[in-house]
């Protein structure tokens, strides 16, 4: 049986090749993902029978539970979900563009960017008595802004005759060491009370969400994520390196604006609801190469099940674990998978 | 490269070093207390006992010495780490070594409710040495031993892993963050002599094996085959330069708490004005990442006046309109 398996539609018009054990690695995390979906439903202050989550999926569910599981966890859970996906996608085509295995979004300051508007927000919008002028909600907005606008000065920054991957990761780094510097500034120079719901921010949490909030971001990130797997072949050439990518036909300088700007939307979605959770970004990727290899079209949808998991999972043991104590979700990311991800390291030693 | 021959280059080293010696002056005599150079000289030449010649030897010179000795060491290390991890993105922080000296400081406050700036120095040590420890057993397990990318994956997970572990703390212990949150962001203030003398010894160390190891690091640099080829024994150069960086960053850590930026930006700074030979790169980037630091903190006294803003933050506002202009002007990326 040969590795791959050749699909073709409309005589040949449309045609790839799936990697039958990446398609099989694929199948595997979709059911991990679902399970923990379901279990993560079940599991909370309030026990509640998987078999009878999924009759609330389906509709014929007990009135009660309905509503704990409609109103309460699912907003949250797929906000978890998405925010995973969103940023182990983006994580991974900033790591095939930039060409560096420690690229994130950390690294660019599009994170950064968030956190600075972020802390703004908390500190201009507060009266004497630490309480908020204007609704909460429009923190999102803020820092979607902040990372829009860091975003974009990055590119402007790196752009001289065209953007090199190493020229736009510098000075990502440099901006966003100054992004830091301003969070921290401004957070000493702030009283304590807003320095830790600040923190708690920068930390990463999926907590409160609402069905207003799966309303807004979920159009987005599936949007720009049905984009960014069909981009994903380019990446695949943009990791040849400039010359032979350029020498292959790609318009590398076109191709590179349009996914930094694929990565920031996916970014910049997810920070607005769920804050600077890390790790994901970063090492989704690199898990998902070590299960499917390198080329995109497997490591994408890959690592984008990786990140779903690994949000989701974190959230669960975060509200679980220490309840009823609620430990952002950004906590547990790295807790549950820098452990795994020396696993896999340590597996693959010798390849 | 700025500087295209010898004579240049020992003229830069001469030059840095004066502007070292400027800053350091400068430093002694300028904050929240005003005196002059006059004053400064007379606290060591005729000693009197008057507020200003306390506060110039007992606050005041510890700390330009201090930050000087940090920055330097920052410096250094984070050119060994980009050499050995191949990766210009790389400084002592993907050896876990601030995010592991933090983990133990803050688990200490939150969970044995230690608060001396002296533990902490010891607790940071010990901190960032474990993190390196295990991200270099990790990164060298397997038939070919130590290879960059092993080490640099290795590194940004531990980091990362010990930094979510002290954020999860700070989180739930509010009361700890406000106390820590100063360490955290990196500072030289308030530091006694004494602890820049205890980890001296260390420093010293790292300094002159580094700069011993430099023309090794030429021909590692060349990569692992062709070092080979040359003769060098590989393996045992990454263990020294592994416990140079342990020794400088783990130090530095160790007295003036995490300070980012100075480990990635200088040695990016150096090679653009000096050119890729480890030998001159080595020294000069020391003495600039010590006029960095010493730089950024006399303006950290000036910015909030009369309290005072961490170090840390300041080397970033000072350095990345510096490193910017660099990146855009185009240098040895390696």
């Amino acid at each position: 049986m040969s590795k791959y398996k050749s699909i073709r539609f409309i005589n040949g018009k449309i045609s790839f090749l799936l990697d039958r054990k990446a398609a099989l690695t694929f199948f595997a995390l979709f059911l991990v993902a679902f399970t923990l979906f379901v279990v993560s439903t079940a599991i909370g202050e309030m026990k509640i029978n998987p078999l009878t989550v999924l009759k609330v999926f389906a509709g014929s569910g007990p009135e009660m539970e309905t509503l704990i599981i409609t109103s309460f966890r699912l907003p949250r859970i797929i906000i978890a979900l998405i925010v995973g996906i969103s940023l182990a996608v983006a994580g991974g085509i900033l790591q095939g563009m930039i060409r560096n295995p420690l690229a994130s979004p950390d690294v660019l300051g599009i994170t950064g960017g968030a956190s600075v508007a972020v802390v703004a927000f908390l500190a201009l919008f507060s009266d004497e008595s630490n309480a908020l002028t204007v609704s909460i909600n429009w923190l999102p907005l803020a820092a979607f802004l902040g990372a829009g606008v860091v975003a974009f000065l990055v590119y402007f920054l790196a752009w001289k005759n065209g953007v090199s991957p190493i020229r736009l990761v510098l000075i990502g780094i440099g901006i966003s060491t100054l992004m830091q510097a301003l969070t921290t500034l401004m957070m000493i120079m702030g009283p304590i009370y807003q320095a830790s719901q600040a923190n708690i921010w920068i930390t990463g949490t999926v907590y409160g969400s609402n069905w207003n909030n799966v309303v807004t971001l979920l159009p987005w990130a599936v949007v720009f994520l049905i984009i960014a797997f069909a981009a994903a072949r380019t990446i695949n050439i943009q990791e040849l390196g400039d010359e032979v990518a350029t020498g292959l036909g790609s318009k590398i300088q076109r191709q590179r604006f349009f996914l930094l700007m694929i990565s920031t939307a996916l970014i910049g979605g997810s920070v607005a609801f769920a804050g600077g959770i890390g790790f994901v970004g970063l090492m989704a990727p690199h898990m998902a190469r070590r299960l499917v290899g390198s080329s995109f079209g497997a490591l994408l949808p890959a690592a984008a099940l990786i990140g779903g998991i690994l949000v989701m999972l974190a959230d669960l043991i975060g509200r679980t674990l220490f309840s009823p104590l609620e430990i952002p979700a950004g906590v547990f990311t790295a807790g549950i998978g820098a452990p795994y991800f020396i696993y896999l390291l340590f597996k693959t030693r010798n390849a | 490269m700025l500087l295209k021959n010898s004579a240049l280059r020992w003229g830069g080293l001469l030059t840095s070093v004066l502007l070292l010696l400027f800053f350091m002056c400068a430093s002694i005599i300028f904050g929240y207390t005003e005196t002059t150079l006059r004053t400064a000289i007379d606290a060591f030449t005729h000693y009197n006992g008057s507020n200003e010649h306390i506060i110039i030897q007992t606050v005041r010179l510890p700390r330009a010495l201090i930050a000087a000795a940090v920055g330097a060491s920052l410096a250094i290390s984070g050119v060994l780490m980009q050499t050995l991890t191949k990766n210009p993105l790389a400084s002592p922080g993907i050896f876990g070594i601030n995010a592991g000296a933090g983990f133990v400081v803050v688990a200490a406050i939150t969970l044995f409710s230690v608060s001396s700036l002296q533990a902490f120095s010891g607790l940071a040590f010990l901190g960032a040495a474990i993190a390196a420890l295990s991200v270099y057993a990790i990164g060298s397990v397997g038939r070919e031993g130590l290879t960059p990318m092993k080490l640099t994956l290795a590194g940004a997970a531990i980091a990362a892993m010990f930094s979510s572990f002290t954020q999860g703390l700070l989180v739930i212990n509010e009361a700890a963050l406000e106390q820590v949150l100063f360490w955290l962001a990196g500072s030289v203030s308030g530091r006694k002599l004494e602890t820049l003398v205890s980890v001296l010894p260390y420093l010293g160390i790292g300094w002159i094996s580094s700069i011993l190891i430099a023309g090794k690091m030429n021909i590692l640099s060349m990569g692992e085959d062709v070092a080979k080829g040359l003769g060098l024994k590989t393996g045992l150069v990454k263990i020294c330069v592994g416990v140079i960086v342990i020794l400088l960053a783990g130090g530095a850590v160790s007295v003036a708490g995490p300070i980012g930026f100075v480990g990635i930006v200088i040695p990016h700074i150096t090679r653009s004005i000096i050119g890729i030979d480890h030998r001159w790169v080595i020294p000069l980037s020391g003495i600039l990442g010590a006029i960095l630091l010493v730089a950024a903190d006399i303006s950290a006294r000036y910015v909030l006046m009369p309290s005072e803003v961490p170090v840390g933050v300041m080397t970033a506002i000072i350095g990345t309109p510096f490193f910017i202009y660099i990146a855009r002007k185009g240098f040895n990326a390696r």
